[in-house]
């Protein structure tokens, strides 16, 4: 399982990458695999305001679904369209091709209270062994 | 016992399994004072007593396929093909649970996907649900469809006042703890047409019944197109008979976003209001807010098609308190009696059947018209039904009809139980049981109870 | 195996059964709203026939064998019950036919509903529900009701154990309420410290499964009502797991209010593939002032007696069109009249035994995490350790064996779950051969995993291809061009 480490993570699951004053998310290698295959992912529409731990959108794979959470407040500036034809790739490819949302921050240091790799990976090993 | 097959020697073996002396013993955690009440039951009865009994409560109805019937109303008297019950009769079908290991359940997997396809065909729309409970729950189901649609924060609905009283009923009772206003039936004398003006962009759907309450044919062309004038989102959610459908344009169509309907007439009998069958297409573009069980076709490990259930994380079972409904079963057997019903007519025989309905009942309607002292109000189209202004209550003329000789008659409906002033009114339904002796019987019967009537005053 | 569509067997101009001739005029079809094209297969009557039978063979079904779905209660559908349903007084009985004219349908109701308030220890019971979800969402609304008519308007939450149903929750939120989750403690009781800390004058009240969904009898289960009447809420008993209670206790004698019972699993209608079934509501006396509309009445003498319709004055209002799936109801009429209060609770008594003798018969192979006795249900966990087997592995191997598996993967609570229902109407016999066929698929799950990972082998279909209807989704048949 990978815990790239260009990202901060959120305890629900999300990565975020920031690039300026915008940040992308996704969810987590350990979210993806949690999950299995994705087979849809439903996103907010582009330019919609959302606040931190609003709920962002939906990954589902054939026997569950997971909520996807704001890390930080912002405007969506973008959202990954290649996900409606292939779902896939947030299985493939989570830190990379299967990103979900970008984000123009109202506030970068509300990005402060997330992960590093070592802290995140610390907590999925404690999720897993409960 | 009755169906515990059981013998003294299985009981003391397995009892002696668990460890307990006495089938007592296995309720200890059930609180003793309360354990083992007296149910006070009547004394079970032999298999042949409770026929008896049964034969003996059938006997104090009337059965009204056994006499002259003008009576609709949302259930309908239609000739059931043999085929229909003695597929459901089936215990293959008839006693298989919800497909959930779908190896072992294609039979019923197949048959619902064929349902699906089938309630497509009729309606002019993308995708069905494997059904609902029957056309009332289908239409709140289609409010709540569109309340989720704009996540809750559209708040009005609009609904014709000439939609099912029964499905309006439901539909408030469905959303009495949501944010939702529903409006728009306040007066019987509002056409769809007037609640166009009512649309904004707070209306999450607009509902109107095609053929209505009063068996009229609506003029439902243009009229998504001026919804969608006020506003592009707002949708439209059209109830419809089936059997209307062999001969009418479908909702689909004239633009129509959710159509929906009662299942009843394609095969399903009477008995006394149900079980029935609640059947709900919408387009594609709305599937993952349908509510209900979902049908695909896919492929197993071999290649072979096969079919499962499938979308079910719109389900209360995988998304808890954010399903997009509480729904956990459908009318399975229902729906695969509608199936049956329409392949054994087909396209040929379902066009022949509405318009036996469509003939039959302008035949009794003209007849009816020209009746001294009655009057049919309907005056652009209608299909099976119509309004028959009487020359004294309804209530009478029916209790009149019912002393018929040389059968009692089973008149129409009396719109006095739903419309203030209205108990001279008579919703009368003609279908393809109704010869055009029993036409003539009925008309003749309304005659001469006029005549009678005229001679009391 | 397989069966070709109903719209591939179809041939253009060919017919089915005949339909009536046209014995009247014919009018002028509506100009302008007559379709031009019906889109129905062709096909004739032996071809639907063979067709439908065709695809009969492809189900399992109770009447084939053992169905231990947990939490589904599939016993027996008795014959007569068909009998009964299908006698021409209850099927031609038109649901507007005057009351006078249906006296035998709505005796049949009225008894039928004081035969549950007497199962179930209520004052009063609806019949309307279609469903057990439909009853669910009939006695949360009549909680709501009842708390604003009190003038209780602030109360807007329900507390829903963490092994509940997901309907509880579902229903919860269509009836516009707030849900709280309750955990489980060590025994699969509700941890009572944990509703302790819940419990305030917001809650509408608590919906409880008893025995829960791990088949457990609620040992506390009388403090749990105390706690939650005790902050004016009410106690909602999802009924789903009645089979086990009847003739053993009565829930409104232990304090619940409100509780929905499924016809189509304790009482033996069959479940059809997934409906119709009937899931009426009983309700305690503070209650019964808002049942939906309509229930039946009985009024004039002993003698004499007369039944109608009657709205309840606070009545929370119509849930469906007409007055229940009433052909359900008479067949669930039927098996109570059968049975009597002694055959009822013979039917609880040999629920709970099947069940634990099962339980004793496996649990040495497959874990059991709440293992004490169980009432008529009990969950395993499916996984066999060392194996990389799973519940689903062990299910589809079970159809190798030609019985069918017990639910999978539920409650949520429990690891890889299989939960067992073998219902009192299964012989030792076919327990024996259940227990048998799940202990040597645990020795197959050592020997030669692969036969658990690529099963079913011996089903109309192998696995099926689950990802691939969900990304791509193919809901109905469409003509080639």
């Amino acid at each position: 399982m990978e815990f790239v480490s260009d990202v901060r993570y959120a305890a629900t699951h999300e990565w975020a990458r920031t690039d300026g004053d915008q940040v992308t998310v996704g969810i987590s290698d350990y979210a993806q695999s949690t999950l299995s295959d994705v087979v849809y992912v439903e996103l907010p529409e582009v330019g919609d305001k959302v606040s931190k731990g609003e709920q962002l959108g939906v990954v589902e794979s054939v026997k569950a679904a997971g909520d996807i959470y704001a890390p930080a407040s912002g405007t969506v500036v973008a959202v990954n369209e290649g996900l409606e034809e292939a779902p896939e790739l947030v299985n493939q490819d989570p830190f990379g091709a299967g990103w979900l949302v970008r984000i123009r921050l109202d506030d970068p240091a509300e990005l402060d209270d997330l992960m590093d790799a070592a802290a995140y990976k610390s907590l999925v090993e404690s999720e897993q062994a409960s | 016992m009755v169906y515990t097959p059981h013998t003294d020697d299985d009981r003391r073996v397995m009892l002696e399994a668990i460890g307990v002396g006495s089938l007592a013993e296995l309720f200890t955690s059930v609180p003793e004072q309360h354990r083992f009440p007296k149910l006070d039951l009547p004394e079970a009865l032999s298999e042949m007593d409770v026929l008896r009994e049964l034969q003996t409560l059938s006997d104090l109805n009337l059965n009204a396929n056994s006499v002259p019937t003008f009576l609709g109303a949302g259930a309908y008297r239609h000739w059931v093909p043999s085929v229909v019950d003695y597929v459901i009769g089936r215990g293959e079908f008839a006693t298989a649970y919800t497909p959930y290991q779908a190896e072992v359940s294609q039979g019923t997997l197949q048959a619902i996907f064929e349902y699906q396809s089938l309630v497509c065909d009729l309606t002019g729309m993308d995708v069905a649900n494997a059904s609902h409970y029957d056309g009332a729950t289908a239409t709140a189901e289609a409010v709540i469809q569109a309340y989720n649609t704009f996540r809750k924060k559209r708040r009005k609905v609009l609904i014709s006042p000439a939609v099912n009283p029964h499905y309006r009923a439901v539909v408030r009772t469905y959303t009495q703890g949501m944010d939702v206003q529903i409006a728009g039936d306040e007066s019987i004398d509002t056409p769809p047409a007037d609640l166009i003006d009512r649309v904004d962009s707070d209306t999450a759907c607009v509902i109107v019944q095609n053929p209505n309450f009063l068996g009229q044919i609506e003029p439902l062309m243009g009229l998504a197109d001026r919804i969608h004038a006020r506003d592009p989102q707002t949708l439209l959610a059209v109830i419809t008979n089936p059997i209307s459908l062999g001969l009418l344009e479908p909702p689909g169509s004239f633009g129509a976003d959710i159509v929906l309907g009662e299942g009843q007439p394609l095969g399903l009998g009477l008995n006394f209001g149900g079980p029935y069958l609640g059947f709900y297409a919408t387009r594609e573009a709305y599937v993952r807010q349908l509510a209900g069980r979902l049908v695909g076709q896919t492929i197993d490990a071999e290649g072979k098609p096969g079919y499962v259930m499938t979308l079910t994380t719109r389900e209360q079972h995988i998304r808890r308190d954010k399903a997009t409904s509480n729904i956990c079963s459908n009318q399975g057997l229902m729906a695969l009696a509608a199936t049956v019903y329409l392949s054994v007519l087909g396209k040929h025989g379902l066009r022949q059947i509405a318009e036996l309905n469509y003939h039959k009942a302008h035949y009794a309607a003209t007849a009816i018209d020209a009746l001294p002292g009655y009057s049919v109000l309907n005056r652009s189209p209608f299909f099976n039904e119509f309004v028959v202004l009487c020359p004294s209550p309804v209530a009478r003329i029916n209790a009149a009809l019912l002393d018929s000789k040389p059968t009692p008659i089973l008149g129409g409906y009396d719109l006095g139980h739903d419309f203030e002033g209205w108990e001279d009114r008579m919703l009368v339904a003609v279908t393809e049981m109704n010869s055009r002796a029993e036409i003539d019987a009925f008309v003749a019967a309304l005659a001469a109870i006029s005549v009678q009537e005229r001679g009391e005053q | 195996m397989s069966e070709s569509l109903i719209y591939e067997l179809s041939s253009p101009g060919r017919r089915g059964t005949p339909t009536p001739k046209l014995d009247v005029p014919e009018a002028e079809l509506p100009a302008g709203l007559v379709r031009e094209d019906l889109p129905l297969p062709e096909v004739s009557e032996i071809e639907v026939v063979r067709h439908f039978l065709r695809l009969s063979q492809l189900n399992y079904a109770i009447d084939k064998g053992i169905y231990p779905l947990g939490s589904c209660t599939m016993k027996y559908n008795p014959k007569i019950n068909e009998v009964t349903a299908r006698l021409p007084g209850f099927t031609g009985a038109h649901p507007h036919q005057p009351e006078g004219l249906a006296q035998g349908a709505l005796r049949l109701m009225y008894e039928l509903q004081e035969h549950l308030a007497k199962i179930g220890g209520f004052a009063g019971v609806t019949l309307q529900p279609a469903a057990g979800a439909q009853g669910e969402l009939v006695g949360v609304l009549i909680m709501r009701a009842y708390h604003r008519a009190r003038g209780d308007t602030q109360r807007d939450t329900i507390l829903v154990p963490d092994s509940a149903h997901g309907t509880n929750p579902a229903s919860t939120s269509m009836s516009g309420l707030r849900v709280v989750q309750i955990p489980s403690d060590k025994r699969g009781n509700v941890d009572l410290d944990a509703l302790r800390s819940q419990v305030c004058d917001r809650v509408v009240g608590l919906m409880i499964t008893n025995p829960n969904t791990l088949g457990l009898f609620e040992e506390n289960i009388e403090e749990i009502v105390g706690i939650v009447h005790g902050c004016g809420g009410l106690v909602y008993g999802d009924g789903a797991n009645m089979n086990a209670l009847i003739g053993v206790v009565r829930p409104g004698d232990i304090g619940i209010d409100v509780m929905h019972y499924n016809l189509h699993k304790t009482f033996s209608t069959p479940h059809g593939g997934g409906g119709p079934g009937a899931g009426p509501v009983g309700v305690a006396a503070h209650l019964i002032d808002f049942l939906p509309d309509p229930v039946v009445v009985r009024e004039g003498t002993d003698a004499e007696p007369h039944y109608r319709f009657h709205r309840p004055s606070q009545s929370i209002g119509r849930v469906r069109s007409f007055w229940g799936h009433f052909g359900i109801l008479v067949r669930a009429y039927t098996y109570i009249r059968m049975h009597g209060s002694e055959g009822l609770r013979n039917v609880a008594e040999h629920a709970v035994l099947n069940a634990n003798y099962l339980r004793c018969r496996v649990r040495d192979t497959y874990h059991v995490p709440y293992d004490r006795m169980c009432m008529h249900e009990f969950v395993a966990e499916g996984r066999i350790s060392g194996t990389g087997s799973t519940a689903m592995d062990v299910s589809k191997r079970l159809i190798d064996y030609g019985v069918h598996p017990p639910t999978m993967y539920f409650p949520l609570i429990v690891h890889d779950a299989l939960m067992i229902e073998p219902t009192e109407t299964e012989p030792l016999r076919t327990v024996d051969a259940y227990a048998e066929t799940l202990l040597r698929i645990a020795e197959e799950a050592v020997s030669d995993p692969a036969l658990l990972h690529e099963a079913p082998h011996v089903a109309p279909v192998r696995r099926l291809d689950e990802v691939q209807a969900a990304r791509t989704p193919v809901l109905r048949y469409r003509r080639q061009p």
